[in-house]
């Protein structure tokens, strides 16, 4: 099963429905006339083949409310199944492993980036008590719902054996309440995020020297920068691009059926499943360079203070912008 | 082994929704919830048809393969049972059903659906309870196949249009009739259910 492609089997339904098409020359309602011309009563007038050829699903009319229950037979679920336990899994492991490969590589073979000057002793206010609280607002229910969601995918394979059903179940009964609901957590810290950082976030000449440079990484020294560098600028509308396409295909499955279709849940599934998988490892980045990846960085967001010498080497621009403001007596966040 | 399956004839259906019925009253099955429905397509035109459509029991059944918590198992007679216990309603296995089977007692907003209820081919439960037991039937329905007994929908079919039991049989019974008569729809749902269809 998991050792065919779906390319291949894409492929073989192709040439299946090529010759099928080649067959059907002779039109189905020609069929369905007796030698009077009068509709044959008798002749199997609709073929569930030829139905599945001429769209994804068959629907009929049902006599009861529930419009759902119309749609007859539906194959894409099968397709689906296999996205959910093939495709997933695989792509949610390469990509979330890989990622933590990538960063355990970063940090044993480039190392945790120092401060060349060494400490200056003297801090300077980077991030207000707001800022803060706007980010880690974000950061716990995004980490709440990473691992809450990642449980409904692999749960089964790396918990259940050692939980057991019953404990199992009654863990990803909670978990589930808890991702339906801090969602909206989410969705509060990301709107927060955006209306503080949007105007800091755009994009600069200044970003291209940055990129050109390798943001301080491959050459070692320090690339110019404004209050954001060009890397937290690509977090910054990565998380936006990403959080809108999680939130918007949350919200339809956090409602189902209100204007959606099977084939319009299903597809809201897989958008949110593969986002959040590249999200995770975007963060799992993003969380790397902000703690062990850089010396100096995590008290921007832990107490809102960075060294002198700190903001000197990452954010030269901005550090030079606010010693002039403060310099004028004006107080900035 | 019997491989147990359904089989609607399509040509023979004729909408009167019996099989609904049955399912309903010999099951209890909650308000809301339809185990088994006809839909009829091509409603109105020349040569219309209506299927009766449940659980098809899959073989590789899709729900089963999403389930998050594993509770839904294929049986030795190849029934696809569930453990309502375990599920935590979250409704994949309503995406993944190619036949719309499960379905659960509540409307599902932030994820509140309750338990998956779908058609146990009237076999009772797939829980920890007693086969047979009024605890099984208060929870899934009736277990007549610990009877001996076939699916009610099937067996009070008025035209024998819906047919259930041993895969291989029922095969035979659609086979012999397409040849006698001289056309059939086809077992709907066949492929998509089982891989394999019923050449007519």
């Amino acid at each position: 099963m998991s050792g065919t492609s779906i390319l291949a089997r894409t492929g073989r339904a192709l040439a299946v429905l090529a010759m099928l098409a080649a067959l059907a020359v002779v039109p189905a309602a020609a069929q369905q006339r007796g030698p009077d011309g009068a509709p044959e009563p008798d002749a199997s007038a609709v073929k569930e083949q030829a139905l599945l050829q001429e769209a994804p699903r068959i629907e009929g009319r049902i006599d009861i409310p529930d419009t759902r229950a119309s749609v007859l037979i539906q194959p894409a679920g099968r397709g689906w199944d296999h996205f959910h336990e093939v495709t997933l899994h695989r792509v949610g492991a390469v990509v979330i492993l890989g990622m933590v490969v990538i960063l355990a590589l970063a940090y044993f073979v480039v190392g945790r980036i120092r401060i060349s000057a060494g400490r200056s002793g003297k801090k300077i206010a980077r991030f207000s008590s707001w800022e803060r609280f706007a980010h880690w607002l974000t950061a716990a229910s995004f980490v709440v719902l990473g691992l809450t969601g990642l449980n409904i995918t692999f749960g089964k394979i790396v918990l259940l054996p050692m939980m057991g059903p019953d404990a199992f179940s009654r863990f990803a009964q909670a978990a589930k309440v808890v991702h339906n609901f801090v969602s909206f957590a989410f969705v509060l810290g990301l709107l927060l995020i955006v209306s503080l950082w949007i105007k800091d976030n755009v994009p600069r000449p200044v970003d291209i020297d940055w990129i050109k440079q390798g943001g301080g990484f491959v050459k070692a020294k320090h690339a110019p920068s404004g209050r954001f560098n060009a890397g937290e600028k690509a977090v910054f509308w990565l998380a936006l691009l990403g959080g809108a396409a999680v939130i918007v295909s949350g919200f339809l499955l956090l409602f189902p059926f209100y204007g959606t279709g099977i084939a319009a849940m299903q597809t809201a599934q897989v958008v949110h499943a593969l986002v959040a998988v590249l999200f995770v490892a975007l963060i799992l980045a993003h969380i790397y360079i902000g703690t062990l990846g850089m010396e100096g960085a995590f008290e921007a967001m832990g107490t809102g203070e960075v060294d002198l010498n700190w903001a000197e080497e990452h954010h030269d621009l901005w550090l030079a912008e606010k010693l002039k403001q403060e310099r004028h007596g004006q107080p900035t966040a | 082994m019997a491989r147990m399956k359904f089989l609607c004839d399509a040509d023979r259906c004729i909408d009167c929704n019996a099989c609904v019925t049955a399912c309903k009253n010999e099951n209890e099955v909650p308000w809301g919830i339809n185990r088994r429905r006809v839909v009829t397509i091509h409603d109105g035109e020349p040569g219309e048809r209506s299927v009766s459509m449940a659980c098809m029991h899959c073989t590789d059944a899709p729900c089963a393969s999403v389930c998050p918590v594993s509770c839904i198992f294929p049986t030795d007679d190849g029934v696809v049972l569930h453990s309502k216990d375990l599920c935590i309603g979250c409704g994949y296995c309503f995406y993944a059903c190619p036949f719309g089977a499960p379905q659960y007692p509540k409307v599902g907003n932030f994820g509140s659906r309750g338990k998956m209820d779908k058609c146990t081919f009237c076999a009772g439960g797939g829980g920890t309870e007693v086969s047979g037991s009024l605890e099984e039937y208060r929870k899934y329905g009736a277990n007549r196949l610990a009877q001996g007994k076939l699916p009610l929908c099937a067996e009070m079919c008025s035209t024998k249009s819906l047919l259930a039991g041993d895969g291989e049989i029922i095969a035979e019974i659609y086979k012999e009739r397409v040849l006698k008569r001289g056309y059939g729809s086809g077992a709907w749902g066949w492929m998509t259910a089982y891989h394999e269809g019923i050449a007519t």
